[in-house]
């Protein structure tokens, strides 16, 4: 299948978000209903992955870790087989042994998925000195949170990549929240992106939440990354409007900031500005989040019916 | 038969992949300035000096050799990997796994230890055992100049990750090497000295202590074999169990800490696979739970040393 990078229409856009929400509401359901297990979601930022991966071209490389729903499926993954991986099946794209945390499509070039917070920092200098060296044409996009980039890693690779001059587009999706603490608690400043100028690459930060506003910046950014040959780093300043890890009753987390994000929804407000601009009429507009849904009541029918993988799997795909 | 010493060894190894091979490339701390020579043959493109950044020297290993090249790292000394443990551990040894098989991890890190230099315990740490128990990967520690280059030249055409050992005592000792093209295939211990009275089983520096002992021992009436492991992983299983139902009796010596060592996993498998050609338990020689000392004789006295397997073997053989 053929990445889905030249996208340019908002409706498009808004389906997928819709179709990441979806899925990850099916897996909390499912979780709640004991039949999938607990998974880290991205409710809250669907703009910010969809955005950026709109804004890629088909050769590109994609890095990411476990909040990883709207690259996979923006990039033109089956909600079907992740579905399946998430609940450890034979038709998953890794066989269901990587379950929800690091999967990997290579054939969409979703490449290295670490769940390590920060581990995608430390391979995509690779992957893009690869691509460098090969003579290969895609950039590098890799994804991490405000988290990752209190790792130690962020520095090693961020250094790394502007001495070599390796093609990544680091994208930070500032999410506020570091598993279980706020990031006011384990940071000082407000903004990732204030931390490229050390290192002598650009930076800019982008409202997460606004799927054109991120695709533009993505767009510009990407092709900084393209032309220069140089590293770049990009923060979507975003919301993780559920909790870490399913399930999370958010009882840290402060009611007037979550409402006051919720207010921001991605979705809502770019579901809103179709409508109001005659873009999408609201009868249209209610279609499409009802294809989306049985969508996914399909793709959950074709995981639940996928088997479990045998036994000896246990033990396959552990040397080359 | 040319003599180098096994610095050379891998350096000869390693011009003669990247020769063969263009997608093969060395990086790390001083690779580019210790090695000049490759990088006059191999341009600065393929011969790197790094950041003193263990951990994204490997990263980077690894998500170059997840898609396309295949590189040769040098971490300089063991405990140092401690730095680099998630991308080697986490990420080279399991991706694969956990992708259902879409990569493969075809890279080589070096990496020095041992006693002989001085330098400490944050400088000097066997741990090869810790490599050993994570899946994924293929742990080697050779003895002798012909096999530092020849196993190297098996571990970079292998398709997974490999940690190669330089016991640093022996990286200026000159040995033969064979002419010409010569690799030796992994996992595959050597036997280096036949015998019938006890199996004297190590790798790397201490395999010399072990020949020295069988020297000392076949004076007085014991002929003891010696045998290289070389491979710790993949184990060469069927060699140390064919000469134990030889021989009746097993020593096994490394300078790494006994405790959970390489040879407590050879102990048990010849407890499991052949208890009853055992005539006598089963010994093992190695370190002690310490870290190692920099003052010259603790530093030696952490290895076994000839006297010491002479005295257990004698003591096998009573």
């Amino acid at each position: 299948m053929k990445p889905k990078s030249q996208i340019v229409d908002e409706t498009t856009l808004l389906e997928q978000m819709l179709l990441v929400r979806a899925y990850e509401e099916a897996i909390v359901a499912g979780s709640v209903a004991g039949k999938v297990p607990g998974t880290c979601t991205s409710v809250g930022q669907e703009a910010a992955g969809v955005g950026v991966v709109s804004a890629l071209a088909g050769d590109d490389l994609i890095l990411t870790n476990h909040r990883s729903a709207a690259h996979l499926l923006a990039r033109g993954a089956d909600p079907g087989r992740l579905l399946a991986e998430v609940m450890g099946r034979r038709d998953g794209y890794c066989k269901g042994k990587s379950g929800s945390l690091h999967i990997s499509v290579r054939e969409l070039g979703v490449m290295l998925t670490s769940t390590i917070v920060g581990g995608e920092l430390s391979l995509a200098t690779g992957v893009a000195l690869s691509q460098k060296m090969l003579g290969r044409p895609g950039i590098v996009a890799c994804f991490f949170g405000d988290g990752a980039a209190c790792e130690g890693v962020f520095h090693e690779s961020l250094n790394l990549a502007s001495v070599w001059q390796l093609p990544i587009l680091y994208i930070c999706e500032n999410n506020q929240w570091q598993a279980f603490v706020h990031r006011r608690e384990t940071m000082k400043g407000e903004h990732i992106s204030e931390r490229a100028a050390p290192y002598g690459i650009d930076g800019a930060t982008v409202d997460g939440n606004d799927v054109l506003a991120v695709r533009s910046a993505a767009l510009a950014a990407a092709e900084g990354v393209r032309s220069s040959g140089r590293p770049f780093l990009l923060e979507t300043w975003t919301y993780r409007s559920r909790g870490h890890f399913e399930p999370d009753d958010q009882a840290y987390v402060d009611p007037a900031e979550h409402a006051a994000w919720l207010a921001r929804d991605p979705i809502a407000r770019s579901r809103q500005r179709l409508v109001d601009s005659g873009r999408l009429p609201p009868e249209e507009a209610a279609a499409l989040e009802r294809r989306v849904r049985e969508r996914i009541v399909a793709a959950l029918a074709f995981a639940d019916a996928s088997p479990f993988p045998a036994l000896d799997e246990m033990t396959t795909d552990v040397y080359a | 038969m040319p003599t180098l010493t096994p610095f050379e060894a891998i350096g000869a190894a390693l011009a003669e992949e990247m020769r063969r091979d263009p997608t093969v490339l060395v990086f790390g701390e001083g690779v580019a300035t210790k090695r000049h020579d490759l990088v006059d043959e191999f341009g600065p493109a393929r011969v790197r000096n790094t950041p003193l950044a263990e951990g994204i020297i490997a990263g980077t290993a690894a998500g170059a050799a997840a898609t396309g090249l295949r590189p040769v790292i040098d971490l300089l000394f063991a405990p140092f990997l401690c730095y680099a443990m998630d991308e080697l551990v986490n990420s080279a040894g399991k991706l694969r796994f956990i992708s259902g098989g879409q990569f493969a991890f075809p890279l080589v890190t070096l990496a020095m230890t041992g006693g002989g230099w001085g330098v400490g315990a944050q400088h000097n740490h066997n741990n090869e055992a810790w490599f050993v128990h994570s899946p994924g990967l293929k742990v080697l520690m050779p003895s002798s100049a012909a096999d530092f280059k020849g196993l190297l030249k098996s571990a970079i055409r292998d398709d997974n990750p490999v940690l190669f050992f330089i016991d640093l005592a022996l990286l200026h000792q000159p040995g033969e090497v064979p002419d010409g093209e010569h690799v030796v295939p992994l996992g595959k211990a050597k036997v280096l000295r036949p015998g019938s009275d006890v199996t004297l089983l190590s790798y790397g520096k201490t395999v010399h202590a072990c020949l020295a002992a069988a020297e000392q021992l076949a004076a007085a009436g014991i002929v003891a074999e010696v045998i290289d492991l070389r491979s710790l992983k993949p184990l060469d299983e069927a060699a140390f169990l064919t000469s134990v139902h030889k021989t009746g009796r097993l020593l096994v010596v490394h300078e790494a800490a006994r405790i959970a060592g390489v040879g407590a996993e050879i102990a048990a498998q010849v407890a499991e696979r052949a208890f009853a050609s055992l005539r006598a338990p089963i010994v093992r020689l190695g370190g002690p739970d310490a870290p190692a000392a920099a003052s010259h004789p603790l530093e030696q006295a952490f290895a076994p040393d000839a006297a010491a397997i002479v005295a257990a073997a004698r003591s096998l053989c009573r």
